[in-house]
């Protein structure tokens, strides 16, 4: 049994969260050989190659991984699949484009957003809008899975796994890169925070918007926010949590004005303490809610943040 | 340039799916059935193409069973020219993998030739978010997944995907594949004179076996449970009173 693990890479370099988190959901599985592709991959596969559990990293270097594209990142997984009894990869954007694409390659069922590891054959997955988890069980001869990051804690430091190069993977030139539009910023990341300060509709317009994001600077928090909120322009796409956005699960989610639609609470019911404020009492983000604070958030959010 | 449209018939994206109390899945009888959300943007951005003069005909697919004809003629109503319907399973309760479809729809694809397919980024049931990258990569085409943009230009599409962190421009090569995400556009409510004229176009019925596609599916599913279950805990009367809790929980 042996584990190919597709690392996730950012612009600057590994994505290390997002991997090591991968790691822990699939070490119980076999030995895991993790795949680092892109320019500058060598800088990323030394940090991935101490990621406790991992027993070996690819580098595949080239323009052709620059940009993460389907087409060349598929052929690559598919033509180092042999040998291994598993396909896996961090479920993101990146991710959930290429291991469907490679799963099909393969004749395989892709399993998505896996949140359990059962056994060998085994999974369990969220569906319908997170009302259900499957527990799923795959006939295929290689296993094609991705991963739920919020579900698994990342793996620690104290690997020293030897570094290989991959033989890059002919591909045909079927789509282009053209632009990247990164929001830069120095909060931490949304799916791996420890703390994330969410607004939602009740915010109002994007310049209210600030209330959220000063609390989220004295915590040390990333910002987020419900689909409304992204819908009505006052948040980034990127800032949406939800099932159509980010799912995640930091130590600590506050909710500033979301009253707690189902496509939201799909996106952070897992996290570990949950703070509401919202002057609906009636607002369903209060029944999943472990700290509920009834009244208006242009109030409230100024005086904790200055209270903290 | 003919557009091919898959769509998939799934539980109202405004009712909750309740799990049986047997754990053998969640219960759809008797449940509203809609088109699914993602797929209903793909629609409608295939219309705006044909309204913009870039399409020529657009034609909609579903695989699943006989009622689907419902969610076609709703996106006939909607603007669509033509439907195919695919009967691939007798009970609601079956869901088609995605790789299933995919090959179904490959081989609906070398029938139709299209030169693009817009398919929804993900099911609100199976939440599997794979059917487009599995046609793409069964048919040897280029993809473009979570669109937020679509031009056309020439040969091919340039597409503004919502990625992790912000905004990734690709182009495309034509024939391809593009999957529809949430802010592609807001779909049309189809009037009543275009729900009158959607029944006279053109249905036609056929089966997985007609494509010699085997739907058997490759994941089986075990039990369906409910999620744990998340209390509500207390509120607070205070700022204050939050601020002392967050620190007895060691949050802050």
């Amino acid at each position: 049994m042996a584990v190919l693990l597709l690392a996730e890479m950012a612009e600057n370099g590994l994505n290390r969260d997002a991997t090591a988190k991968a790691v822990t959901a699939v070490k119980a599985l076999g030995d895991v050989t993790v795949l680092v592709a892109g320019t500058g991959a060598q800088a990323a596969a030394t940090e991935a190659a101490a990621i406790d559990g991992v027993g070996k990293v690819l580098v595949a270097e080239g323009d052709a991984y620059a940009h993460r594209l389907a087409e060349p990142m598929a052929a690559l997984v598919v033509a180092l699949a042999p040998g291994f009894s598993h396909i896996a990869a961090p479920g993101t954007t990146d991710a959930r484009n290429v291991l469907p694409r490679a799963a099909a390659l393969l004749d395989v069922m892709v399993i998505p957003e896996v949140s359990r590891v059962v056994d060998a054959d085994t999974f369990e997955r969220s569906v319908y809008t997170s009302a259900a988890v499957q527990t799923v069980k795959s006939a295929d001869a290689t296993k094609v899975l991705t991963v739920r990051i919020a579900s698994f804690d990342a793996a620690g430091e104290g690997g020293s796994a030897p570094v290989e190069s991959a033989a890059s993977a002919d591909a045909p030139a079927l789509s282009s890169w053209v632009s990247d539009e990164v929001a830069a910023s120095d909060r931490p990341e949304l799916t791996s925070a420890k703390r994330i300060v969410s607004g939602g509709r009740a915010v109002g317009s994007k310049d209210n918007f600030a209330i959220i994001e000063k609390l989220a600077d004295k915590l040390g928090a990333a910002v987020g926010a419900s689909r409304a909120a992204v819908d009505s322009g006052y948040a980034p796409n990127d800032w949406q949590v939800g099932q159509t956005g980010k799912v995640v699960a930091p130590e600590l989610y506050i909710a500033a004005g979301i009253s707690g639609a189902i496509q939201h609470l799909a996106g952070m019911k897992d996290s570990k303490v949950i703070v509401a404020i919202n002057k609906d009492e009636e607002a369903p983000i209060f029944q999943i809610a472990d700290y509920g604070l009834v009244g208006d958030i242009f109030t409230i959010l100024p005086e904790l943040t200055e209270k903290l | 340039m003919k557009v091919l449209v898959p769509v998939k018939r799934v539980i109202d994206y405004n009712v909750k799916a309740r799990v049986k109390a047997d754990g053998s899945g969640v219960d759809l009888s008797n449940v509203k059935m809609s088109m699914n959300p993602f797929d209903e943007i793909a629609v409608e951005e295939a219309i705006r193409l044909k309204e913009k003069g870039a399409a020529t005909e657009i034609v909609v697919v579903s695989v699943g069973v006989k009622q689907a004809a419902e969610t076609i003629r709703t996106a006939l109503a909607m603007g669509a020219d033509r439907g195919i319907l695919v009967v691939a399973a007798d009970d609601v309760h079956q869901d088609i993998e995605p790789l299933a479809v995919a090959k179904i729809l490959k081989a609906v694809i070398a029938e139709e030739q299209p030169q693009l397919v817009i398919a929804g980024k993900q099911a609100i049931d199976n939440d599997m978010n794979a059917t487009g990258q599995m046609l793409a990569a069964l048919l040897g085409w280029g993809q473009a997944t979570q669109a937020g943009k679509i031009e056309i230009e020439g040969n091919a599409a340039k597409v503004t995907r919502e990625v992790d962190g912000g905004l990734q421009t690709v182009s495309v090569t034509l024939p391809a594949i593009v999957t529809a995400d949430l802010r592609l556009n807001e779909p049309r409510y189809a009037s009543l004179p275009n729900i009158m004229k959607a029944k006279k176009k053109e249905l036609t019925e056929k089966t997985a076996a007609d494509y010699g596609v085997d739907t058997t599916s490759r994941l089986t599913v075990v039990s369906t449970r409910e999620p744990e279950g998340r209390k509500a805990g207390i509120k607070v009367g205070s700022v204050d009173e939050l601020v002392s809790k967050l620190k007895a929980a060691g949050v802050i």
